[in-house]
């Protein structure tokens, strides 16, 4: 009799763990899975383009309801777990089943964090997480004009740049004065401005949001200064929180996060947690990359191999914005003791950086040009000794190699 | 086909006298090519002779008379000269001026010079920077012959079975002769080379021994040889006994450099190498032993010309085929200058000052009751005498002696005090003319028209081929007309260069009867039209050899009172000044492959600025270990007189103990690069020719805050830093730098320097003080700026390179901060072949793919060293290393 294995979050966290314990053990479990959309797991990432018109959803489907099916998977979409038993071992859905498990698996994934503004309420006012939020906001494009994105970081940006392509003004608030200031500096974010306003973006900088005003639908964006600008569309973007409503609600001990160690394990021992719900060794997760590393560290240990270890590691942010590269890693604001190696083309809106440590690179913003990122991420991630090269380091591999070359 | 104007000249170059063929369109586009008539070159030319046409351009050209910087008609101009000259004279006596010439003036120009001061001034104060090139020579040869007679014809280089150069960079400095010699050894494999010089210069490339004697020993190391030959029944018994005298003396003197094994120790040869260079000299008939600035800038250059001497006679290897002691000079007249009697020891014509049968001849044919009876100042004494206020005023003309003279900051401080100083140039800005009152026009090569005398006795013309400019005017008419307005009309009232040719050629037979050397009398009476159609000739040309004279002596007969010629006892000295604790490194001077002089006319080709673009201190690896010096670094180089500060170059040619700098670099060109301001003026006390190959001298490093260099398409002000170097480049300018001073602002202290429109691309490593910018404006290149702590810096090469594209690849862009292109593109490093811009890397390429590599197949491959071949020998060097 095969054991039972449940995972509650269709997304691709979860579905990438699904997908790894296949691998390893095809025929270990009964699998089954509950997904609160109403679709089969698609790829999140991929909304922008779809919200820009790029791509269409059925293009960003990773798996279609035919592949559950094929692989014997009960899928449960647009079906909410309200309970977990703990001591029952089963999970409790809004449908009302209930379903038994051995194993469970939460990829709860995270919530878009909304400021508690007066008006917030009001229609029109949304955040950028899943499908129905794009087909929202592609609705809304049809029939009003002004979008605002409260928020500059790559979601809000990328909300915004999907409106502009929508059809809709748009205009970003942001509380700082550096865009994307997760991923940029200073000059990175400046350029970027330039370059997006040069696409029609408005921006705000230095903006904070006080109140959302409308009768039924919202109407205007207020700010702390007392000045205000129309808005039919209030998309708010100012980060995710890890969704562990339903973990607390069990009892899984949780943190800011679900809290795990270095297997994916709760502090319930049938119980693992991959994804953006999660916390391990202090540090939440947002980026793809980590999260398909607990996938498989997790279906490692679901699979009874069990000698995975998930270590975090630097992340490296290589995207697309609207047209623009960029790749950011690592501590790029760096510190007193770090030292920096800039390359700067303005006209051409090419940006590098890279902070140096004790002859390592140990943070990396590539902007424009982003060609040689996963090699600086290399010798970040391998703390490679980069005095050799320093000379030619930010021009990239091929000026280095050459050099490597001519010392031979 | 447009039409073209071919005109036959001579290279202003170096002593060889190079037959050019400058090939003018109707566009007026200019270029060259060697002669193949030529009897000194048959078609070859150098490096600088090949360059000449990019030399030619008006770019900081002096155009129009000026007094006190306030530009002036001639007429004003020539009246004040003349006015200032009389009246000093009459105030003070002929010896209060003082003219100072120069190896580039056409010897109808000297002539002029020399006729004015000695004939009607009535003083000897005419000298020449000859003197700091060949006087030793010419004393040596008076000594032994009589008279400043060079006795040999470059045939003889290619007929002899020894060369033996001494003292003498020929690869560089003639590099057509070295070009000559190299394809007769291919030839005739009998034909041996020692190179007799304390460094490795390019010349040891053909070298099948080279004696690196200690600075210095050349006149023991001679002597040696006198007593070998002696010892080995060497001498030609014959011709000792019936042609000469003072062997007994000269033998007498050479007894201290007996003992061989003493004597290698005394050089610092081997043993073995000495008796080998020896025994050749001994049982080789045709010896050719040929000699330059290595024997004669020394306080006993004459004493070492004449231990070579010394040897010819000894042997009887003189007058005939493939031998004699040949003294190469440095200038394309020098041997004009000493026909016309352009130094002031000499009269005219080969003629004495000191013999009254001479003074009385000269007078007569000058129709003078003036004339010079004493000689005046040699050039140091000169300008000591100018510094003392003895001279009032003194008239340069075509020299630069600011650069050029031994103490030359004394020498700028002296022209500063004097009274009145005259400047006849063709360059506006240089160092000279910086310090003069009165500035005059000159014509350059190709607009200036008359005879020059090479090395070998042989005078071609200089022909002109382009419009004179702005209001410069020839030399010689510029003297004649300062003489006319003197009050001496009749004796200077020449129509042009032809009637010049003919007065010095007529006073060359005047009353001759065969006691002179000099005698080109067959051209007395030479038409306008023949002078014109003038073919290169050696002298004497007179009625018994109405062809010219291809070897003298042949005949056995000297100029000297019993016709015998005469061996000198020579006792060896040691150079004046020692190595001290403060100054423990012996400083030699000479020149660079691609530059001449001080820059003036090279120094506008981007191809020969590139061979070695800044000034540079030569230096053994063991004393720049000792000294904590590195390749590349800055330092200064002081001795007891001054100091410069120069780019280090580390490197094997050079003996330990021993340090080189290249005479070239002044004051615009370089921050502190005027080498002569480190050298004591001893004199030699025959020749008067400065000690210019041994200061002792202290190198340091200079720790500069920051080093850079700057490419930009349009020349640029800037600001003073403690070292600048200005080179020209293909379509831009290039600046290497270094500052004292820490850069507060970089990007605003770029701006600064580079003008700030356009658009800026950088590139900064703070923490290792790197600081890069480009500027462009739209796709074009316009300026570069790398900035570092250290001077480790990328190569210029790429960088300059794309200021000859209208725009940049997207790629090309990418490379612009790194200084090079990235894989896949092709860096050429630095510059080898300069005349087809073949680069080291692209060298070193083609060598890599075929390990049997030759000169040849590289020629083939690259066409690298197949035009003027000046690049050769380092093209050897890369073989040999690189295989």
């Amino acid at each position: 009799m095969k054991e039972k294995l449940v995972l509650i979050g269709n997304g691709m966290a979860g579905m990438r763990t699904i997908e790894e314990l296949l691998k390893l053990a095809p025929d270990k479990y009964d699998i089954t899975v509950f997904g609160a959309e109403p679709h089969g797991n698609y790829n999140r990432i991929m909304l922008s383009p779809v919200l820009a018109g790029d791509k269409t959803i059925d293009e960003i489907i990773t798996h279609d309801v035919q592949w559950y099916q094929d692989h014997n998977i009960d899928l449960h979409t647009d079906t909410t777990v309200t309970a977990i038993d703990r001591v029952k071992r089963e999970v409790i859905a809004d449908d009302g089943s209930a379903v038994s498990y051995d194993r469970l698996i939460l990829a709860t994934g995270s919530n878009p964090f909304m400021l508690p503004l007066p008006g917030s309420e009001l229609e029109g006012v949304i955040s950028f997480r899943d499908i129905n939020d794009v087909n929202t906001m592609i609705e809304t494009a049809k029939t009003h004009n002004n979008a605002v994105v409260i928020g500059g970081g790559l979601l809000g940006l990328e909300a915004a740049n999907g409106l502009m392509q929508q059809g809709m003004g748009v205009t970003v608030v942001h509380r700082s004065d550096t865009l994307m200031n997760q991923q940029l500096d200073h000059v990175a974010a400046g350029l970027m401005r330039v370059e997006l306003e040069a696409k029609g973006l408005k921006f705000l900088m230095n903006h904070a949001t006080q109140a959302l005003m409308g009768s039924d639908r919202v109407e205007k964006v207020q700010f702390d200064d007392g000045t205000d600008i129309a808005a039919d569309l209030v998309v708010m973007a100012i980060g995710v929180r890890p969704n562990t409503a339903l973990a607390k609600k069990a009892g899984v001990l949780c943190d800011r996060g679900i809290l795990v160690n270095d297997t994916l394990q709760t502090y319930t021992p049938n119980i693992y947690a991959v994804g953006e719900c999660v916390q391990h060794r202090e540090q939440t997760f947002g980026l793809v990359a980590p999260l398909f590393e607990q996938a498989k560290v997790c279906a490692n240990h679901l699979a009874n191999i069990g000698i995975a270890v998930y270590m975090t590691t630097a992340t490296a942010t290589q995207l697309k914005v609207t047209g623009i590269d960029l790749f950011s890693a690592g501590d790029f604001r760096g510190d007193g003791q770090s030292q920096s190696i800039i390359y700067k083309d303005p006209q051409r809106f090419i940006y590098k950086k890279l902070v140096i440590k004790n002859n390592t690179i140990i943070g990396i913003v590539l902007y424009g040009d982003t060609h040689d990122g996963q090699w600086y991420f290399s010798m970040l991630n391998e703390q490679q000794d980069i005095s050799a090269l320093r000379s030619t380091l930010v021009f990239g591999q091929q000026y280095c190699e050459h050099l490597e070359k001519v010392a031979v | 086909m447009a039409e073209v104007q071919i005109t036959k000249t001579t290279c202003p170059y170096c002593g060889v006298g190079c037959g050019v063929l400058v090939n003018k369109t109707a566009e007026g586009v200019v270029s060259v090519q060697g002669d193949h008539d030529h009897p000194a070159n048959y078609g070859r030319l150098c490096s600088k002779g090949a360059a000449l046409a990019e030399t030619i351009d008006l770019d900081g050209r002096l155009l129009q008379p000026s007094i006190d910087s306030v530009p002036v008609s001639w007429d004003e101009a020539l009246d004040k000269v003349s006015s200032r000259l009389s009246h000093i004279v009459d105030q003070y006596g002929p010896d209060a001026v003082a003219f100072y010439v120069s190896g580039q003036l056409l010897t109808e120009d000297y002539y002029v010079a020399n006729k004015l001061m000695k004939g009607f001034i009535g003083g000897a104060n005419i000298d020449t920077n000859s003197r700091l090139c060949m006087s030793s020579a010419v004393a040596g040869y008076k000594r032994a012959f009589g008279s400043d007679a060079v006795p040999c014809n470059y045939e003889d280089l290619e007929q002899a079975d020894l060369i033996v150069l001494v003292g003498s960079n020929l690869a560089w400095c003639h590099p057509v002769l070295f070009q000559r010699i190299s394809k007769a050894k291919e030839q005739r494999l009998e034909l041996t080379v020692v190179v007799i010089d304390p460094r490795k210069t390019a010349s040891c490339d053909i070298a099948d021994l080279h004696l690196a004697i200690e600075p210095g020993c050349d006149a023991m190391l001679f002597n040696g040889l006198l007593h070998y030959l002696h010892q080995q029944g060497g001498f030609d018994a014959d011709f000792v006994a019936n042609h000469t005298d003072g062997m007994t003396a000269a033998l007498a003197a050479a007894q201290s450099a007996s003992d061989l094994a003493v004597l290698a120790a005394y050089c610092g040869v081997d043993l073995q190498d000495l008796t080998q260079f020896f025994a050749s000299y001994a049982t080789t008939e045709k010896v050719v032993t040929l000699y330059s600035q290595g024997v004669n800038q020394s306080s006993s250059g004459t004493d070492k010309s004449n231990s070579i001497i010394n040897c010819h006679l000894a042997t009887g290897r003189i007058g005939k085929l493939g031998m004699g002691p040949f003294s190469i000079t440095g200038q394309p007249n020098a041997m004009g200058g000493r026909e016309v009697g352009g130094l002031s020891n000499q009269l005219a014509a080969h003629m004495e000052l000191d013999n009254e049968q001479h003074h009385d001849l000269v007078s007569r044919f000058w129709q003078t009751d003036n004339l010079a009876l004493t000689a005046g100042a040699k050039a140091v004494d000169m300008f000591q005498d100018v510094a003392s206020g003895k001279i009032k005023a003194i008239w340069i003309m075509a020299t630069n002696p600011v650069v050029s003279m031994p103490d030359a900051n004394k020498v700028k401080k002296a022209l500063e005090q004097c009274e009145l100083v005259i400047v006849s140039d063709c360059e506006a800005n240089t160092d000279t003319t910086a310090c003069a009152d009165i500035l005059l026009p000159a014509l350059a090569w190709g607009e200036k028209s008359g005879t020059v005398t090479n090395s070998e006795r042989r005078i071609s013309r200089q022909r002109e081929f382009l419009a004179r400019p702005g209001q410069a005017k020839a030399d010689w008419w510029i003297m004649s007309e300062v003489a006319k307005r003197m009050g001496f009309e009749s004796a200077f009232d020449y129509q042009n260069s032809a009637d010049i040719f003919r007065e010095h050629a007529a006073l060359s037979g005047f009353e001759n009867k065969g006691q002179r050397d000099f005698d080109i009398s067959a051209f007395s009476e030479i038409t306008d039209n023949d002078y014109q159609q003038f073919n290169p000739v050696q002298w004497p040309v007179n009625q018994q050899a109405m062809g010219g004279t291809k070897r003298l002596f042949t005949d056995k007969q000297f100029f000297t009172k019993n016709g015998r010629a005469q061996l000198i006892a020579i006792v060896p000295r040691k150079p004046v000044n020692k190595v001290s604790k403060q100054y423990p490194l012996l400083l030699n001077t000479g020149r660079v492959r691609d530059q001449w002089h001080t820059m003036t006319r090279t120094a506008r080709s981007s191809k020969l600025n590139s061979h070695t673009a800044e000034p540079i201190v030569e230096i053994h690896q063991v004393d720049a270990a000792a000294l904590g010096i590195e390749q590349g670094m800055l330092a200064i180089v002081a001795s007891d007189r001054g100091e410069v500060l120069v780019r280090v170059q580390i490197n094997e040619s050079q003996q330990q103990g021993n340090v080189f700098i290249p005479i070239h670099w002044n004051q615009q060109f370089a921050s502190n690069g005027r080498v002569d301001v480190l050298i004591d003026a001893h004199v030699d006390p025959i020749s008067g020719q400065p000690e210019f190959k041994h200061t002792p001298v202290s190198v340091t490093p200079y720790r500069a805050v920051w080093h850079g260099f700057i490419l930009s398409r349009r020349p640029l002000k800037l600001s003073d830093h403690a070292y600048w170097v200005t080179v020209k480049g293909q379509q831009f300018w290039r600046y290497e730098l270094a500052g004292d001073r820490v850069i507060d602002d970089i990007e605003s202290w770029t701006k600064l320097q580079l003008g700030d429109d356009g658009d800026w691309l950088a590139f900064e490593d703070q923490a290792l003080g790197r600081y890069r910018a480009v500027k462009l404006l739209g796709d074009r290149l316009e300026s570069v700026l790398f900035i570092a702590a250290d001077h480790d810096l990328p190569s210029r090469t790429w960088l300059s390179q794309l200021f000859a594209n209208d725009s940049i690849t997207d790629e090309q862009r990418a490379g612009l901060l790194a200084g090079r292109p990235g894989a896949g593109l092709p860096d050429l490093g630095t510059l080898i072949c300069a005349c087809f811009g073949v680069g080291e890397n692209t060298i070193i390429d083609v060598i890599n793919n075929d390990k049997s590599s030759t000169v040849e197949k590289i020629g083939q491959c690259l066409k690298a060293g197949t035009n003027c071949g000046s690049c050769i020998p380092e093209l050897k060097t890369l073989l040999a290393n690189n295989t």
